[in-house]
């Protein structure tokens, strides 16, 4: 079973669970915010419920918040040891005629998402932590509509957005569909699956990135 | 034709190496890569210089003897073969060719361009292979059937001539193409079932404690493998490894 | 002359070999464990012997001088593997493939050693599978077989065009599991460069760690020879680049004797030579000549216009062919051995009817059965009205499933498209049945030095069949030395191990030491290459697929005098205690400059012509081998007495109790 822990493809699995998490948060976050399109009141629902719902709260943001971590830190450590297993490198290496760019570089596609990450919890999740529970406002139900609609009228934040979505785009390009092959998933219905992951990885950053142009334009 | 070579020169295991150049003339496309170098080495030792060290055996991409990181890529620009199997043609009149050793931790440089990949016989010691004694008192051959499918995919598996490309193709200095082709070769066929769980479990072991890196799915390996192995091998071992590792 | 003792049980053929495991000595597991083996060669006879050795308790240091026992270059063997299985129904037996060994080695090979072959055969194909070498299958799921050259039998295993490959990694794979319990320890990047003999015993080798330069000692109470055939004394040949005769030269000069060095098989199928630069050949698998048609133009001028590039083949008229190997050999046609088939090929570009630019090389035509596979392709997909276009697209998909790989290999190889224009092919070195001369038991004229594979002499006798060398090295491995050394180590139970400190090992010691020494020491201005290929060329011109008197004394002469002049004048760089390539070869080349004299002084002696030996004195009026029974139906068994020139001629008569001796005939 220690092999389960310590091993290369351990840490390969680990990644692509911790992935396959995030994968599927990335889809309900994209939902929620979606709903911001159509409806204000919606919006405004289902983010009160997530913001004061004990089990949200207390279980599954906890363990978001250490898929995330796990995620990059695996990430990072891999990006090392693997740096570390070729210490004299090549004068002349070729990576780009037998993989493609985003395959060879989840490192940047992914520090770049992470960088995106300081700025949401820089917007949203610190603020929100101090306006619940260091300023203990009153219960606002009606509050995220408007908070939302003002973040999106700085054009500076929107073009940063816009370039973190498009690069976990293509982080997803490489990583959905990876984490299936880490999985052991590699059969005659893998070359359609991928498909399915690469329009995934197309469709979710392209969604928020609507949103988010969506309502710098209407800027209500 | 007349090349411009930039070779890997390294005294020893030890020593320091560095890039050198060498000029070199009257190459034909006719020659192989291996004899473009054996014309350079010829010209070395008749100037009383010590010629490039390079592995290499059967000269017919099957032993995997031969390696060579040319122009950035393992065996060179052509596909699905070995650097034995390159040949002149494939480069132009002035060109500057590049020439390294495969690189990897794990692959140790010896002298010039030659490695050391006795990292790969470690792996396959470790499980690679079945225990039936070699007294000939098996069962007949055809006692045990097998798919016709499952023996192709095994064969597949089992064409893997150990050259390394794999390791060297990959950022990463992972072994997984080769380790989880010589898992596969066994754990397609029946007779691999019975040592599966240790078999798997002390090949990866072992992979790991060698050095080489993580893999990361780039699938730079298949493509510069010169047999063509498929990263289906890499899935199935992974899922082996699993369920291995959970029977414990 | 004195005689050799083969050992040969006494009793019934089919008996021998079942009573000669009862009759031999054994020695008990406990026992086993103070005894020393040496191995020397990791490939289908050494990984297998170095395999069951190490099972059976003793303990086992194998020396290669690749990277890795697999690399050996039985991996480059592509056909099959022979057995008697009948899995065909096709009426196969141990006496059929007995007989059809015997008779295609021209009857010069040892009755009872080729029958003992044949037993256990079988065995090795029921071994290999419970390893998991992955055969090719039927759709049923069993081992499917295909046919091969100069039989009448379906009886070859085969794994697509790697069969070698798989074999060795099968037996590399049973190797593993014995240096994973301990019981075999591998000097990789070793080379053996002398047998050090106690007591007129051999106790062990003096090796070079390749790496480090370093000289050592290793002491055994065994030592089995492993090494390989020696082809590439031609320079030229399919052997792998570092394959040599060294181990075995080593061990002839120490005194075991080298039985029929002259007899050199000659594979019809290798892609030509295509200029100077030219570092090996490779081989184009036999199982081609089952759907390719050779020939080459019927007139001269045709032949130089195709020469000079003026005429494609393609164009000339189906009149204008001569498909010389249909019009001699009307039975057998293409599919005539591989003697035959080179023979004829020289014979006609001897003629100048070659067809590349330097005239050595004829056509291997596909196009006949591109056309016949492709009308039937069309018949059962139901086309009734292709055309021709549709029919060779049909047709080359075909073959394509079939050659595939060795269509793509010689496409990048020579540049050209053999679906479109037809192969060139020409003979080359392939193989070497002569070696040292051992008994039934495998023990050369040294005890306690056995040897095994191709080392050996024993089994092919003048000519090998397709896919029997693989049978016969993993025989060798698995099955026969494993337990006739038994029979030798039974005395030294109680010897204990082997001192390295005796003053043998350092007489030895020195006398490699002042070798390597004197070989560094010359100062002249030609590489080791250089010797090495002119060497080559005396040996193809001289020694080649057809010899004559004149020049074989020739070659005698030009032999020695190279030799003298490489020993004086040859140029190694670097130093003795590094990695030194050069060096490598340089020792190697200076053996393969003894052993081309012997080979060339035993094609001298030998005046008649057998197998792939042919003397052009001695021929039918059709151009026919002319076998001589009465006065050559010997193995010739050499004795090192200083010079090759003064080498000492020991006859092994062979005796054919089970089989008549017919002239072979494949008309």
């Amino acid at each position: 079973m220690s092999g389960l822990i310590k091993s290369s493809i351990a840490r390969k699995i680990a990644m692509a669970l911790s992935g396959f998490f995030l994968v599927f948060f990335l889809l309900f976050h994209c939902t929620v915010n979606m709903t911001s399109v159509f409806s204000a009141d919606i919006y405004n629902q289902f983010s009160h419920f997530l913001g004061t719902n004990f089990v949200v709260q207390a279980l599954m943001q906890p363990v978001l918040v250490f898929g995330i971590i796990f995620h990059f830190v695996m990430g990072f450590v891999l990006e090392i040891k693997n740096r570390n297993s070729r210490s004299i490198r090549y004068t002349q290496y070729k990576g780009g005629t037998n993989a493609a760019w985003v395959s060879r570089n989840m490192i940047i596609s992914g520090a770049v998402v992470l960088a995106f990450f300081g700025l949401h919890f820089y917007d949203f999740f610190i603020p929100e932590l101090i306006h619940k529970y260091v300023q203990s406002h009153p219960e606002d139900p009606t509050r995220y509509f408007p908070e939302l609609i003002h973040k999106f009228q700085n054009p500076v934040r929107i073009g940063l957005y816009v370039f973190s979505f498009v690069l976990l785009a293509l982080h997803l390009w490489h990583g959905f569909a990876s984490a299936f092959q880490s999985m052991g998933v590699n059969n005659k219905y893998s070359p359609g699956l991928k498909k399915v992951t690469q329009v995934f990885a197309i469709v979710v950053p392209a969604a928020f990135i609507f949103i988010a142009l969506f309502h710098h334009l209407n800027g209500h | 034709m007349k090349l411009n070579l930039k070779i890997w020169r390294q005294n020893d295991a030890k020593s320091k190496g560095k890039m050198v150049q060498y000029p070199l003339d009257g190459v034909d496309g006719d020659m192989s890569f291996l004899e473009m170098l054996d014309v350079l080495n010829e010209e070395l030792i008749n100037k009383g210089e010590e010629p490039v060290e390079f592995d290499h055996d059967c000269r017919e991409g099957i032993c995997g003897a031969c390696s060579l990181q040319i122009n950035g890529e393992p065996h060179g620009p052509d596909r699905k073969i070995t650097t034995c199997q390159l040949h002149m043609r494939k480069f132009n009149d002035g060109d500057t060719i590049v020439i390294e050793p495969f690189r990897a931790n794990a692959f140790p440089v010896i002298k010039d361009l030659m490695v050391d990949r006795s990292a790969f016989d470690r792996i396959q010691q470790a499980g690679g292979y079945i225990s039936v004694n070699t007294s000939g008192n098996t069962v007949d051959a055809n006692a045990i059937p097998i798919e016709k499918e499952k023996a192709d995919d095994a064969f597949n598996a089992a064409t893997c001539i150990g050259c390394g490309a794999c390791v060297a193709a990959c950022k990463n200095a992972s072994a997984m193409l080769f380790t989880s082709a010589k898992v596969s070769q066994f754990a397609l066929l029946p007779q691999g079932q019975v040592e599966a769980t240790d078999r798997v479990l002390n090949m990866v072991r072992q992979m790991d404690l060698e050095g080489f890196g993580n893999c990361t799915n780039t699938g730079a390996c298949e493509v510069e493998c010169p047999k063509g192995i498929s990263l289906e091998n890499i899935a199935r071992m992974n899922r082996e490894y699993v369920s291995a590792s959970v029977k414990g | 002359m004195a005689t050799l003792d083969s050992k040969v049980p006494s009793g019934p053929l089919a008996d021998k070999w079942t009573k000669h495991k009862n009759d031999i000595n054994l020695v008990n597991p406990a026992n086993k464990r103070s005894i020393d083996v040496i191995v020397v060669g990791t490939g289908l006879a050494g990984g297998a012997a170095a395999a069951t050795l190490a099972e059976l308790g003793y303990n086992v240091k194998t020396f290669c001088y690749q990277d890795s026992p697999r690399r050996a270059h039985s991996i480059a063997a592509q056909g099959g593997i022979n057995a008697a299985k009948n899995y065909q129904g096709d009426g196969d037996s141990f006496y059929r493939l007995f007989y059809d060994t015997v008779k295609g080695g021209d009857y010069r090979s040892r009755e009872a050693n080729v029958y003992r072959l044949a037993e256990v055969s079988a065995n090795i194909i029921d071994q290999c599978v419970a390893q998991g070498v992955p055969f090719a299958r039927e759709y049923g799921g069993l081992l499917d077989n295909r046919s091969f050259g100069g039989v009448l039998v379906s009886r070859t295993f085969y794994a697509k065009g790697q069969t070698g490959q798989q074999l060795l990694l099968g037996a590399y794979a049973a190797m593993n599991r014995q240096i994973h319990r301990g019981k075999i320890q591998t000097f990789n990047r070793h080379e053996m460069l002398d047998l050090v003999l106690v007591d007129g015993k051999a106790r062990g080798i003096i090796a070079r760690n390749l790496v480090s330069g370093e000289i050592e000692r290793h002491s055994a109470h065994a030592v089995v020879l492993a090494s390989g055939g020696y082809g590439n004394v031609f320079f030229l040949s399919t052997n792998a680049m570092g394959s040599n005769v060294m181990a075995a030269w080593r061990a002839h000069r120490r005194g075991a004797y080298f039985a029929n060095p002259c007899y050199t098989q000659i594979h019809p199928t290798c892609i030509p030579v295509s200029g100077d630069h030219q570092s090996k050949l490779t081989l184009m698998s036999e199982s081609l000549r089952n759907d390719g048609r050779i020939w080459v133009p019927k007139r001269l001028e045709d032949a130089k216009a195709i020469q000079e590039g003026k005429l494609k083949p393609t164009a000339l008229k189906e009149e204008d062919r001569d498909y010389y190997l249909e019009r001699r050999y009307p039975a057998f046609g293409n599919l005539v051995p591989r003697d035959v088939a080179s023979r004829a090929a020289k014979e006609r570009c001897d003629a100048g009817f070659g067809v590349n630019k330097t005239g050595e090389a004829v056509f291997l035509d596909f196009d006949a059965a591109i056309m016949r596979y492709g009308h039937e392709k069309a018949l059962t997909s139901g086309i009734n009205d292709a055309d021709a276009a549709l029919v060779r697209k049909l047709g080359e998909e075909v073959i394509e499933a079939k050659y595939g790989n060795l269509f793509q290999m010689y496409e990048k190889i020579v540049d050209e498209n053999p679906y479109k224009t037809p192969m060139k092919i020409y003979p080359a070195v392939h193989y070497t049945m002569g070696g040292l001369w051992v008994d039934y038991n495998l023990q050369t004229t040294i005890p306690g030095c056995y040897a095994a594979g191709e080392a050996n002499f024993s089994d092919h006798g003048a000519n090998r069949l397709g896919a029997s060398a693989l049978m016969q090295g993993l025989a060798d491995g698995y099955f026969v030395l494993p337990y006739t050394i038994g029979d030798y180590l039974s005395q030294d139970i109680r010897t204990g191990a082997i001192p390295t400190d005796s003053p043998e090992f350092d007489a030895t010691e020195k006398d490699v030491k002042d070798r390597l020494e004197k070989l560094m020491s010359g100062k002249g201005t030609h590489s080791v290459d250089y010797y090495h290929k002119k060497l080559g060329k005396i040996m193809w011109n001289k020694c080649g697929m057809s010899r004559n008197e004149k020049e074989l004394k020739e070659a005698i002469q030009e032999i020695a005098a190279l030799r003298a002049d490489f020993w004086e004048n040859v140029r190694v760089p670097g130093s003795l205690d590094s990695k030194n390539q050069e060096l490598e070869k340089a020792g190697r080349v200076a053996d393969f400059l003894e052993l081309g004299e012997l080979f060339a002084k035993d094609a001298l002696t030998r005046n008649e012509s057998c197998g792939g030996h042919f003397r052009e004195e001695y021929q039918t009026e059709e151009g026919e081998a002319l076998r001589d029974d009465k006065n050559f139906k010997f193995v010739s068994a050499w004795e090192y007495k200083g010079e090759p020139k003064d080498a000492k001629l020991h006859k092994e008569e062979l005796t054919y109790d089970n089989i008549e001796l017919k002239t072979r005939s494949y008309k």
